[in-house]
Formats: C-alpha cells, sequence, structure tokens
C-alpha cells in the first residue's frame, strides 16, 4: 500500500456556519495504481490532493504515505516529501516564468537530487517539446506548458503524481492529448496516479474511479 | 621626546666632532670650537663656570648615601652644555639634566632640557650656581653647595661640604680619552660629605654620605671606532679615591686608563698598560646585556677590588639612556662608589 | 537544493532587468548621499580634531595671561624655576595665497611628550628648527600655499591642515613678537612647587582646549549635511522598499510553486536573504564609489565654507578609514533590511497556496493612508514637544524633522481629498475616468510623491534660507564697512607719523584697534572706536538707547555683538564684566553676521587705558573716491605698505560675499541631489504602475479612447499630480524657512535674520517640479502610445 488515507475530515469558515468540504474521506492508492477522483466543481477534489500532497492541514483523520503519517509531519518534513516522492501537476500549470523550458522540466529533479538520471532529450522528445527547450512559459500555448509541467512531474521520478485538473485550463483536444501523454509516463515511470476531473470520459482510462461528493467518496 | 628628539642633535655634534678631529691632527681647531690644550692650568673659580668656547661640557655629582638604618642609596645630579653653534652666545647653547634616585630596590630618574639665552639654565662660577629650572647645585662656592633636583615621583636635598682639594684628573687636568689623541680638560671634587633628605614615593628619608663631582669640558669626546665607555669612582675605606674608566675601541681594543687620590688629594695618574678594567658578571638591562660586575687591577699598586652594582637594573631611560648607578667595592679596598656605563 | 531555488529567484532579474536597475540605484542612491555626507564629516571632523590636538596640546591645561596680553620670557624662565613645566607657545597668522595660515611657535625643548606637536615633529628635524634662520613644518597643501618662504619649509606629510610649525624663536621673527602667547602645562609636575599667584599672579590656567571647542561651533554646519544625508538615504529607501516588495508580491507564484514542488518556507526565506544581501553589497559598493566622487567633488567647497565661517581648518582631500566604507556597505544592509523586512515577513508566514495579487499590493490604500495620518499626527506631536519644552540645537532640528515628516505623510491625504473635489467638479466622461483612475492610482506614487514633496519642501526652506541670509548680509556689509580704505601699519613705531601723515589727506582716520581676550568665559574679541559722526550714521544697532553714541563719545559704555549678547543673555544697561577685572555697561547691541566670536566695542580711550598691549596695526581711512588711489599710491610711497596691507572697502565686501557663497555652495548642491533622486523615485513609480495597468487601460481603450489620447492622459496626470504636491511643498517650505532663520540659526550661530520672500525662485523651483514630474513620465506615456493593440486586446481573453 502507497497511500492510505483514513477518515480525513476538512472544513472551512462560511458565512453562517462551518461548511464541511470532506467527511470523512478514506481511499488508498497501490504502487503503480492509476485512480482518477471525479466530482463536480466545488466538491473538494482539490482540497483532498492538497491535504494529500501535504500543502494544506486536515482537521481529522491520517494520511499514511508510505507507511507515514504526513499529517503529523512539520512543514519541512513535508517539503521533503513533495520534493522526494510525490509530484503535482496543477491545472494553471505553475511553472516558473522566468526559467526557459529545459530548465523548467529538470526543476524538480534538481530539488531531489536527481537531474543527474534524467534523460532530458527522450523526456522532450516523449513530451513533444523537443524544439521548444529554449522558450520561456510565455511563448508557449497552455498544452505546451501543462506537458512541461507534466514533464517536470515526472522527470523527478516520484511514487505518486498528483494531478488536479490537469486539463482543466485547455480545450477539449489539447486536454485528451495531454491526459494520455500523463497516463503513459505514469504507467512507464511506474508512479501512481491520482488525478481528479471533473470528466468521466477521461475518467475511463483509469484503474479505478472514485467519485467525490458531499464530502463522502465513493467507488 | 623632547630628549629623545636631542639624539640626532647630539649625533650630530659627535659627528662633525669625528670630522673635526681629522683636522685637529694637523693642530688647527674645526668650525671655530677651541680645543683642549695640554699646557691649559686650571684657575678657579672661574672653570668652576661655564665654558662656551668648548662644545660640550658637564657638572656631575654622584653620592653614596646611607640612612640610619645603613640602607644604601645612590643620587645623580647632572648638568650638560651643549654648543648648537662656536658663537658662544648663550642662546647658542642647550641644557639638559638628569637625576636619579638609586635604592638596593629602584631606581628613578629624571630629566630637563632648556634652550640658552632664556635664563631657563646655566652655570655661575662665584658665588657658585648651576642649575636647570628648579634644580640646583648652588653655594658661596663649589666647596659647599646645595644639590636639589626633583620629578614628579622624587626629590632630594642635600648638602655637600668637601674638606679635600679640587684633583686635576689625567695630566695636570688634561684628560686623554684615545689612542689617537681625544683629550678633555677633567677635574673632580671628591671629598664632599654629604647629609640631606630624600622624598621617595615610600616617604622621606634622611641620608649622609659621600659625593663626588666631575667637572670636565671638550669639543671631541670620543674617536670614530670608539663605541662608549665605562668609568668608575670609588671612595676607598682608607679616604683614598679611585677613579677609572675603559673606552671601548672596535679597532684597537679598550683604552683604560685611571687616578689614584691619595687621602690628602694628590693624585697619581694610572697610565694606559698598567690598568686592566674586566666586566666579570653580565646582566640583561632595558633589552641588553650589561656587566654589573667589575674587576679593576693595577698590579703595582697592589689594586686588585672588585665592584659590584648595588641595584643592577640601574638605567637612565633618558633620551640618550645609559648606565649609572652605585657600586660596593671590595677585594684589596673596600669602599663604594659610582659606576656608569654606556654605548651598550 | 539552495542552488535551483536561487536560479529560480535570481532569474526574475534577469527577466526584469528594468526592475534590478530601479533597486541598484534606488540602494545605491541611498548609499551615495548618506556616506558621502558622513565622509565630509567626517573628514571635517578628523581635521578639526588634528588641528585642536596641535594648537591645543592635546588635552593639555594651558597657562595664558588673564588681560589676553603676551607673555614675557622673563615670566616663563621664572616659571620654570619655580618648578612649573611649562613650555612656552608663540601663536599667530601667516598671511598667505588663499587665505591665511595658523603659525604655531613651539619649544622643542620643553614641549610635553605627549602632545600632537611632539607626535608630529620628527626628531631628526630639531637641530634645523632651533636657530636662526630654523625650518618651518607645514603639510604639503599648506606649503604650497607659502611660496616666499619655500627654501625654509619642511614638508611633513600628515600634519593637520592650514598649520605652520616652527621653533618659537623663528615664530617670533616672522610674527615681529616678543614674549609668548600662551604655555602648555605638562600633565607631570614636580613634587614641591610654589602656587602659580606666588610666581606670576598674572597667569591663570585653562582648562584644554578640545575640538569640540571647534565642534560645537561647526555643529549646525554637520548637523545640516547629515539632514540632508539622512533625506536623501529615506527617498532612496522609498524606491528599494517599493522596487523589493513588488518583486516580492510578482514572485508570489514562483514561491508557491516552488512549496509545492517540495521547498520549505524558511529555506525561501533564506534564499531572499541571500539574494537582498547580493543586491545591497552591490548596490553599497557601487553607492559607496558614487558618495566618494560626491564627498571629494564637494569637499573643497566645505572646506572653504569652515574655513569662512569659522576659522576652522578643514583638509581639501578625502582620507577616508576602512571603517568609513564598510560603514557604507553596512548602511546599504540595514537599509535593504528596513526596505525588505515587511516583504520578507509576510513571506515566512505565507500558507504555501495564498495567491499573488501584485497590483493590490500596490493599491493596499485606504488603510495605509489612515495609518500615515496617525503617524504623521505623532511626528507635528514630537514637533510640537521639542518646540515647547526642548532648547538648543537638536530640538530644534527634532521639530523640523518632526514637522517636514508630518507633512510628508499627510500628503498622500491631502491629494486625495484634493483629486476628489477635482473629480467633483469634473464634467464629461473622459474626465471623471480621469480623475477616478488618478485617484486610484495614488496609493502606487504616494511614496515618490512624498519623496518629491520632502525634496521641494527643503528646497524651499533652505533656498529662502540662503537667500534671506544673503540679502541681509549683503545690507549689513554695505553700512557695517563705514571706511574707504583699511590699512595695516607694518611697524607701531610708524604710527604716530602715520597719523599725522593723513591729518590733512583724508576725512578722517579710524583706528581699529583690538585685542583678543576672554569675556565672560569664552573667546571674544574688544575692539576700541574713536568718536566720529560716521558711527552713528551707518552704524545699525539691533537694540541702543537714545544716548547710546554720546556715551561712547563720552568715553563710558560698551557695544556688544549679538551673538554674545544672546549667550550671555544680556541686554541694554547690563554690567558688563570685562577681563582685567573691571566692568562696563551695555549700551548697545549690534548685528555681527558669520562671526562665531563674542565681541565688544569699547571706547578707544578706555581699550587702550586697560589693555595697553593692544594691537594698533589696523587704520580704517575715510576718504573721497577720487583720492583713494592717489592716497594708496602716497602710503606706500612714504611707509613702504606693500599692496597688501592697504585694502579697498569694496575687495572686502566682494570677498566677504565670495565666503558666503561657498558656504553655501554644498547645502545648494545637496538640495539639486535630492531633486534628482526624488525625480528617479517617481520615474521609477510609474514605470511599476505602467507594467500593471493593462487591465485598468484597456476598457478606456475598448471604449474608444486612442492609446495616443490615453499617453498624453498620462503625461497629463502626472503633471497635476506634481503641481498638486508642489502646491503643498511651497507653504510647508515656507513654514520650514521660517523655522531655520527663526529657531536653528539663533540656536547655530547667535543670530536671527529677517525672512524675504523670492516669489521668482519658487515659480522656478515649481516648474522645475513639473519639468522632473514630466520627464519621468514621458517614457512611460509614450510605450503606452505605442503599445500594440494586440497587447490591450489580450487582457480580455487573460482575464480569468
Amino acid at each position: 500500500m502507497l497511500l492510505d488515507v483514513h477518515g480525513l475530515k476538512k472544513g472551512f469558515p462560511g458565512s453562517e456556519r462551518q461548511i464541511t468540504v470532506l467527511d470523512g474521506v478514506s481511499l488508498s492508492l497501490d504502487v503503480g495504481e492509476v485512480v482518477a477522483l471525479t466530482g463536480e466543481s466545488g466538491s473538494g477534489k482539490s482540497t483532498l490532493l492538497h491535504i494529500i500532497a501535504g500543502l494544506e492541514p486536515t482537521d481529522d483523520g491520517s494520511v499514511l504515505f508510505d507507511g507515514e503519517d504526513i499529517c503529523v509531519m512539520d512543514d519541512g518534513g513535508r517539503a521533503a516529501l513533495r520534493r522526494n516522492s510525490i509530484s503535482i501537476v496543477f491545472q494553471q500549470f505553475n511553472l516558473i516564468p522566468s526559467l526557459n523550458v529545459r530548465q523548467n522540466l529538470v526543476f524538480h529533479a534538481r530539488l531531489a537530487g536527481r537531474a543527474a538520471s534524467v534523460d532530458l532529450p527522450a523526456l522532450a522528445m516523449s513530451l513533444g517539446l523537443a524544439d521548444h527547450l529554449e522558450k520561456f512559459p510565455e511563448d508557449l500555448s497552455g498544452g505546451e506548458q501543462q506537458r512541461v509541467a507534466i514533464g517536470r512531474a515526472v522527470a523527478s521520478e516520484p511514487k505518486l503524481v498528483l494531478a488536479d485538473e490537469p486539463t482543466g485550463n485547455l480545450d477539449e483536444g489539447t486536454g485528451q492529448a495531454v491526459f494520455d501523454l500523463l497516463l503513459s509516463l505514469a504507467r512507464r515511470t511506474g508512479a501512481a496516479l491520482l488525478i481528479a476531473t471533473h470528466s468521466m470520459r477521461l475518467a475511463e482510462a483509469a484503474d479505478r474511479r472514485m467519485h467525490l461528493s458531499h464530502g463522502k467518496l465513493t467507488e | 621626546m623632547n630628549a629623545r628628539a636631542l639624539l640626532p642633535l647630539l649625533f650630530c655634534i659627535t659627528h662633525s666632532l669625528a670630522m673635526a678631529q681629522g683636522f685637529a691632527e694637523l693642530g688647527q681647531t674645526s668650525e671655530g670650537y677651541a680645543l683642549p690644550d695640554p699646557m691649559t692650568r686650571f684657575t678657579f673659580p672661574n672653570d668652576h663656570g661655564s665654558h662656551p668656547e668648548f662644545r660640550i661640557e658637564w657638572w656631575y655629582v654622584t653620592a653614596n648615601l646611607r640612612d640610619a638604618d645603613g640602607t644604601d642609596y645612590g643620587i645623580q645630579w647632572t648638568l650638560f652644555r651643549i654648543a648648537l653653534s662656536p658663537s658662544g652666545e648663550p642662546e647658542d647653547q642647550m641644557w639638559m639634566g638628569h637625576a636619579a634616585v638609586s635604592t638596593p630596590t629602584g631606581h628613578l630618574f629624571t630629566e630637563r632640557l632648556a634652550r640658552g639665552g632664556v635664563g631657563q639654565a646655566g652655570v655661575t662660577a662665584a658665588p657658585f650656581e648651576a642649575f636647570i629650572d628648579e634644580w640646583r647645585v648652588a653655594g658661596p662656592d663649589l666647596a659647599t653647595v646645595s644639590v636639589t633636583a626633583q620629578s614628579h615621583e622624587f626629590r632630594y636635598d642635600l648638602e655637600l661640604s668637601s674638606n679635600g682639594p679640587f684633583v686635576p684628573q689625567g695630566e695636570h687636568g688634561f684628560s686623554v680619552k684615545s689612542f689617537v689623541g681625544q683629550a678633555s680638560h677633567y677635574y673632580s671634587q671628591p671629598f664632599y660629605s654629604v647629609s640631606g633628605t630624600l622624598t621617595l614615593p615610600e616617604g622621606e628619608v634622611h641620608v649622609t654620605g659621600r659625593a663626588w663631582l666631575d667637572r670636565e669640558w671638550s669639543s671631541q669626546p670620543l674617536a670614530p671606532d670608539q663605541t662608549g665607555w665605562d668609568w668608575i669612582s670609588l671612595h676607598l675605606s682608607d679616604g683614598e679615591k679611585l677613579m677609572v674608566y675603559r673606552l671601548r675601541d672596535l679597532a684597537r681594543g679598550a683604552y683604560v686608563v685611571g687616578t689614584w687620590i691619595a687621602a690628602d688629594g694628590l693624585p697619581e695618574p694610572l697610565r694606559v698598560g698598567s690598568l686592566e678594567m674586566t666586566p666579570v658578571e653580565w646582566t640583561e638591562v632595558a633589552g641588553r646585556q650589561l656587566p654589573v660586575v667589575w674587576d679593576i687591577a693595577h698590579e703595582a699598586r697592589g689594586i686588585a677590588i672588585r665592584a659590584e652594582a648595588i641595584y643592577p637594573q640601574s638605567w637612565m631611560g633618558t633620551g640618550i639612556s645609559y648606565w649609572e648607578g652605585p657600586v660596593r667595592a671590595s677585594g684589596s679596598h673596600s669602599g663604594e662608589g659610582y659606576l656608569e656605563m654606556s654605548g651598550y | 537544493m539552495i542552488g535551483p531555488v536561487l536560479t529560480a529567484l535570481l532569474s526574475h532579474w534577469r527577466r526584469r532587468p528594468f526592475q534590478l536597475a530601479t533597486l541598484l540605484l534606488g540602494l545605491s542612491l541611498a548609499t551615495a548621499l548618506w556616506s558621502g555626507v558622513q565622509a565630509i564629516n567626517a573628514e571635517a571632523r578628523k581635521s578639526y580634531a588634528e588641528a585642536a590636538s596641535i594648537l591645543g596640546g592635546g588635552g593639555l591645561s594651558e597657562l595664558v595671561r588673564t588681560d589676553g596680553g603676551m607673555i614675557p620670557v622673563k615670566t616663563y624662565a621664572t616659571l620654570r624655576r619655580a618648578g612649573w613645566l611649562v613650555s612656552p607657545l608663540v601663536d599667530g597668522w601667516l598671511s598667505a595665497e588663499d587665505g591665511r595660515i595658523r603659525l604655531l611657535g613651539m619649544d622643542p625643548f620643553t614641549v610635553p611628550q605627549d602632545t600632537s606637536i611632539a607626535a608630529a615633529v620628527e626628531s631628526s628635524l630639531y637641530p634645523e628648527l632651533v636657530g636662526k634662520n630654523g625650518v618651518l613644518l607645514a603639510n604639503p597643501a599648506t606649503a604650497a600655499r607659502l611660496p616666499d618662504l619655500e627654501d625654509r619649509l619642511r614638508v611633513i606629510e600628515d600634519l593637520a591642515p592650514n598649520i605652520v610649525l616652527a621653533d618659537i624663536t623663528t615664530a617670533q621673527e616672522l610674527l615681529a613678537m616678543t614674549g609668548f602667547n600662551r604655555m602648555f602645562l605638562a600633565p607631570d609636575q614636580p613634587l614641591l612647587r610654589p602656587n602659580l599667584a606666588s610666581v606670576a599672579p598674572e597667569l591663570a590656567i585653562k582648562p584644554p582646549a578640545t575640538a569640540n571647542d571647534l565642534g560645537r561651533l561647526t555643529d549646525s554646519f554637520h548637523l545640516n549635511l547629515t539632514a540632508f544625508g539622512l533625506l536623501s538615504f529615506a527617498v532612496g529607501l522609498a524606491i528599494v522598499h517599493g522596487s523589493v516588495g513588488l518583486a516580492f508580491e510578482q514572485r508570489r507564484p514562483v514561491l508557491r510553486t516552488l512549496r509545492a514542488l517540495g521547498v520549505s518556507a524558511h529555506r525561501i526565506v533564506l534564499c531572499l536573504i541571500f539574494e537582498l544581501l547580493t543586491l545591497a553589497l552591490v548596490g553599497g559598493a557601487l553607492g559607496i564609489i558614487v558618495g566618494y566622487v560626491m564627498a571629494a567633488a564637494l569637499l573643497p567647497d566645505v572646506a572653504a565654507s569652515l574655513r569662512g565661517l569659522y576659522g576652522a581648518t578643514v583638509n581639501d582631500a578625502l582620507t577616508l578609514s576602512p571603517f568609513w566604507w564598510l560603514g557604507g556597505v553596512g548602511i546599504a544592509c540595514i537599509g535593504t533590511a528596513v526596505a525588505a523586512a515587511n516583504g520578507l515577513w509576510r513571506i515566512a508566514r505565507m500558507p504555501p497556496l495564498s495567491p499573488a495579487r501584485p497590483r493590490a499590493w500596490i493599491m493596499a490604500s485606504n488603510r495605509a493612508m489612515r495609518w500615515q495620518a496617525g503617524g504623521a499626527a505623532i511626528c507635528l506631536a514630537a514637533a510640537l514637544i521639542a518646540v515647547t519644552f526642548g532648547g538648543g540645537l537638536v530640538s530644534g532640528f527634532v521639530l523640523v524633522g518632526g514637522f517636514i515628516t508630518a507633512a510628508a505623510l499627510f500628503l498622500p491625504m491631502v491629494l486625495s481629498s484634493l483629486i476628489a473635489v477635482a473629480a467633483r467638479q469634473s464634467r464629461g466622461p473622459i474626465g471623471q475616468w480621469f480623475w477616478a483612475d488618478t485617484r486610484q492610482q495614488l496609493p502606487g506614487l504616494s511614496l515618490a510623491l512624498m519623496a518629491l514633496l520632502l525634496a521641494l519642501a527643503a528646497n524651499v526652506g533652505v533656498g529662502t534660507m540662503v537667500a534671506s541670509f544673503r540679502a541681509t548680509f549683503s545690507g549689513w556689509l554695505d553700512q557695517r564697512l563705514v571706511s574707504d580704505l583699511y590699512v595695516t601699519v607694518e611697524d607701531e613705531a610708524d604710527i604716530p607719523a602715520f597719523m599725522a601723515f593723513l591729518e590733512d589727506k583724508s576725512d578722517a582716520v579710524l583706528p581699529i584697534w583690538h585685542v583678543d581676550a576672554e569675556v565672560m568665559g569664552a573667546p571674544a574679541e574688544i575692539y576700541g572706536v574713536v568718536d566720529h559722526p560716521i558711527y552713528a550714521a551707518n552704524w545699525p544697532l539691533l537694540s541702543s538707547l537714545p544716548d547710546t553714541w554720546n556715551r561712547i563719545a563720552e568715553g563710558t559704555g560698551a557695544l556688544v555683538n549679538e551673538q554674545l549678547a544672546r549667550r550671555e543673555g544680556l541686554s541694554l544697561e547690563d554690567r558688563l564684566p570685562l577681563p582685567g577685572g573691571w566692568t562696563t555697561t551695555v549700551v548697545g547691541i549690534y548685528s555681527d553676521y558669520g562671526n562665531p566670536l563674542g565681541q565688544v566695542v569699547l571706547p578707544l580711550g578706555e581699550l587702550t587705558r586697560n589693555y595697553p598691549d593692544v594691537d594698533r596695526s589696523d587704520f580704517g581711512i575715510l576718504v573721497p573716491e577720487q583720492n583713494k588711489e592717489a592716497l594708496t599710491a602716497a602710503l606706500t610711497k612714504e611707509f613702504g605698505l606693500p599692496k597688501d596691507r592697504i585694502t579697498d572697502q569694496g575687495v572686502i565686501k566682494e570677498f566677504s560675499l565670495a565666503v558666503f557663497e561657498r558656504t553655501f555652495a554644498v547645502t545648494g548642491a545637496l538640495n539639486i541631489l535630492t531633486l534628482a533622486v526624488a525625480g528617479v523615485a517617481i520615474l521609477t513609480s510609474l514605470l511599476t504602475l505602467a507594467s500593471m495597468r493593462l487591465p485598468q487601460l484597456a476598457p478606456a481603450w475598448a471604449l474608444g479612447l486612442t492609446r495616443t489620447t490615453l499617453g498624453r492622459l498620462e503625461l497629463i496626470r502626472a503633471l497635476v499630480l506634481a503641481a498638486l504636491t508642489f502646491t503643498f511643498a511651497l507653504p510647508v517650505g515656507l513654514v520650514l524657512a521660517w523655522m531655520l532663520l527663526a529657531i536653528i540659526n539663533v540656536e547655530a550661530f547667535g543670530w536671527r535674520l529677517p525672512m524675504h520672500l523670492f516669489p521668482l525662485d519658487w515659480a522656478w523651483l515649481g516648474a522645475l517640479s513639473l519639468g522632473a514630474a514630466g520627464l519621468a513620465s514621458i517614457w512611460p506615456a509614450y510605450q503606452l502610445a505605442r503599445r500594440p493593440p494586440a497587447d490591450l486586446a489580450r487582457v480580455f481573453s487573460h482575464e480569468r
């Protein structure tokens, strides 16, 4: 078991009363498993992913990654976990605008100390970015930017890739291509993939699908 | 720094004196200064006064003193006159006073400087007065004088009176200083008895003892190869006095001469070759090695005396620095006296 | 791991070289002005200390004659022979090219060992120093000013400036003096000595003179410079604060990404600190170089001012210690830390996923404005407390500082209200949009506008003070220089013949005899005047009695200068104790600008009776203009007076005004520099805003305003803001000028000046500030006008 989330609760203060976003969510992921997380906009998919990545605190419950509880780690421990084992692909790409494509691609791997093992030409080829390595993010289309973000995520050889609506900012065709790329790269590197999407069609391609609604998770 | 500042001044003098000495061999006086003449005879009291036609001159009093408990003390009172030019005018003279008190455990010294012509320092023969600032050696005549000097740490007020004559040193007062002919006019008054008060940091002490005055003037004190001198004066137990000095010469070895003074004041010159003055024990003083124990030997006179410094660290750290302090004599004769060592 | 994080952070600057340049410019300007002023102050203080330690024996007491006269050589000998270890000094002035030079005669035999004289003079020079034709010692610059004495001068590299050292005999010969002016008292005196009264009752022990004496006199001058330095530093820091804060805010997405990629918050802060430190070091180093160049360029003027104003001697060349250089870098680092502290604090506490809002960051406005108003109130209160309860120069400066800071802090609120009023008045959509948009822009520009306000107010204030001073001083000179010719007689024995000679060749001969002495415990000058109607006619008195001039004519009473009157609280009919143990009555008070010393004017008879040693060599001569030249020639022929002993009134006036101009040259230069820095602040703020303003401009463009119109409006907006700021700065500056004239000057110099207004100068300054704002906005406006329409269109497609 790579990831074991148990009894996760999370609420936000609302205008009148506490809004419960996650209400006892449990899920688990095996090594190399690809799981799609579906749900309406605002159903709490992002919050769940952020909690798993250690970017947001929980109100209750545990997140065991490789047997260790992320919820009890300090900021440094969670940062180390993200650096070394968990990669995130955001809806808004979140590239570093002042670095070019080449630098962005190896950036996470450098942070994790694994830059030496990155086969950049092969990676760029598989991402279809071989001609764009010296360009800066602002010179790329949205689909290209997201491919750079995916490349950055897998190049650091994580055990788990979290993807938060990776195609949400892309048109349908581009989104499909990017999704296929993410899936194939995850399978190739053996990384587990938890992908949040509101598109049922994309979710079809996953090993398992889970649905988040009213704070509860269902298979 | 004022005294230190004068070093080059004095250096400059001795340097040009060395040049002057070259002319002296031709029988000429250089640069207008008078040169010592073996035919000169002293006339007193005039010669107690200053001789501004000569380049350098001093009035030098040392005394061996003892308090009621038998503790040894020594004092030094010195006035130097140095001519800045041979005009003989008062404003072309500078004056330098040194004073010191030695005890068996310490040595205090001080220095004064003055320009001539402003009334700050000078010497008159009769009535006798030698002074720089408030320091004085003064009396109706040089046979009976009060001696006083002070610093911010010590002071002495002494009455000196002599019961013997002034004693010419060398040949009738013509004192040769080297193998090549430098000389000075030199006489002493070794027969003073002293009583008075020392004011020391520990308090006042009443003391009595014996004092020795040296008067010397010249225009050419050292030959160029001479590096310094060692000088000893001794009051011996039978009323006799002994003065010896040794001029260290790089080229020719030491030049050692002296005077044996009988109890009645009759001098007998101890000539070069007959006298030996040998350092016995060295000690470190002010960062250098100095002999503080000496053997003096004169076979014909039966002299074999050891002179030992009472306080080996009697260093005069004045502008021109040297060692000056009381000694105790033992051996063939016993007694006390003063040792001076310069050029180390 | 630090490596990639730094790469990511620093790459920001590579992509935004202009922002980097702004930051470095702000940092280096702040450092440059600050350290330049510090360098000037340090050099001057060092020179004072050197001069004071040479002249004053470095903390030794002195013996002087109570009546200010010379001490005879005999007294010296008597003291020494009594056991008083004193060392004589002869003190006077040599006339030289470019002003006079202090000549100090000392006695190498007795000068106390631990004095600076002893330290300054190599002992190997002593033989040359003593005796007839003894040598003179001076530093290279001073020596160069005495070509006549060239063959007697020996150059001593690090001797204090404007001082010549010699043996007492040599000094007596050159100054034609006998006796000594004063004597050092050696620190270690012998055990027994009689008291002074029994040896030399006419002498008194004077406590050590220190650099502080000169320091106090020149304090106001240096405080003035320091205030300018601080002002510029503050303005520079405003630039730094702006660009650092913006850079942090712009990089917030990057910081968030870094957090998501596993970089902890404290590591990010460490990297940012490292980045800032690097920038501070680079900016600081640049600033120090600029500061050095600036100080070196200004120092000769400063030195000339201090010489002219206070007789203080200052090196013309900078010799700076390593501490100065380190201090400059240090102040750059501290400044950066202050400017960035807020930004860093926020990043350290930022949750990993917080959004980036650079525009909101800049516009965070209304609350800030309220805070500022609170700060302004506090500053104003501090100023009022200082002026009510304080006293002295420092509280005067607290008043000025508090007031001007309060004015700056109030500025945004004032501008906002003015703009609101304008908006209500305006008709038409463009006008309404313009004023609304201007008001919205205000927070982003307020720091820069505050900098402009400070610079303008300082300019108006200091400018008004200087111009008032100049007007008063020039008028005063006209009245005060009553004689047509001023003559210095070389030999006092010539005086009777001189007087007789002039009897029928001139309208009057007015002796200007004087003695330097201590009056009421401080050094002062005592002058004598004869009874002549020209004084009553021409000498403006600040306060006088109906019979002031009659009483002077009768030989009773005394006039005192304003400085002495203020210092000792003297008013008319007060008793005035004078050296020598006698007293007289104050019958008049006169203004005496530019003189640091107290001054007393006595009837000539009283002067010579009480002080027989008075210096009698100076005379004023009344002679009709057409006879001036003939008389000058006759005096030269008859008494062999060289040209430099006969001075025309016009020459003295010219010289005095030249000294005055040089005195304030530095103030003028700093004024301009501060204004320039404020201009840079406006430029950088406008450019920063321009890069973020597209979303505001695009709708206006979409609604039909052309890019050219938009650009023009941008330019007008900058001009309007500058004009409004100037309007507010003018009264602030005038209040400042009043404070400087009525409070600071009285505290610093002891005289109060009437305030004159110079509206033409304001017009000029107003034009200058509009020009600066216009220049600063031209480039952003031009860029906007040239912006491709696609950029504007993209605003809509990118809006999420």
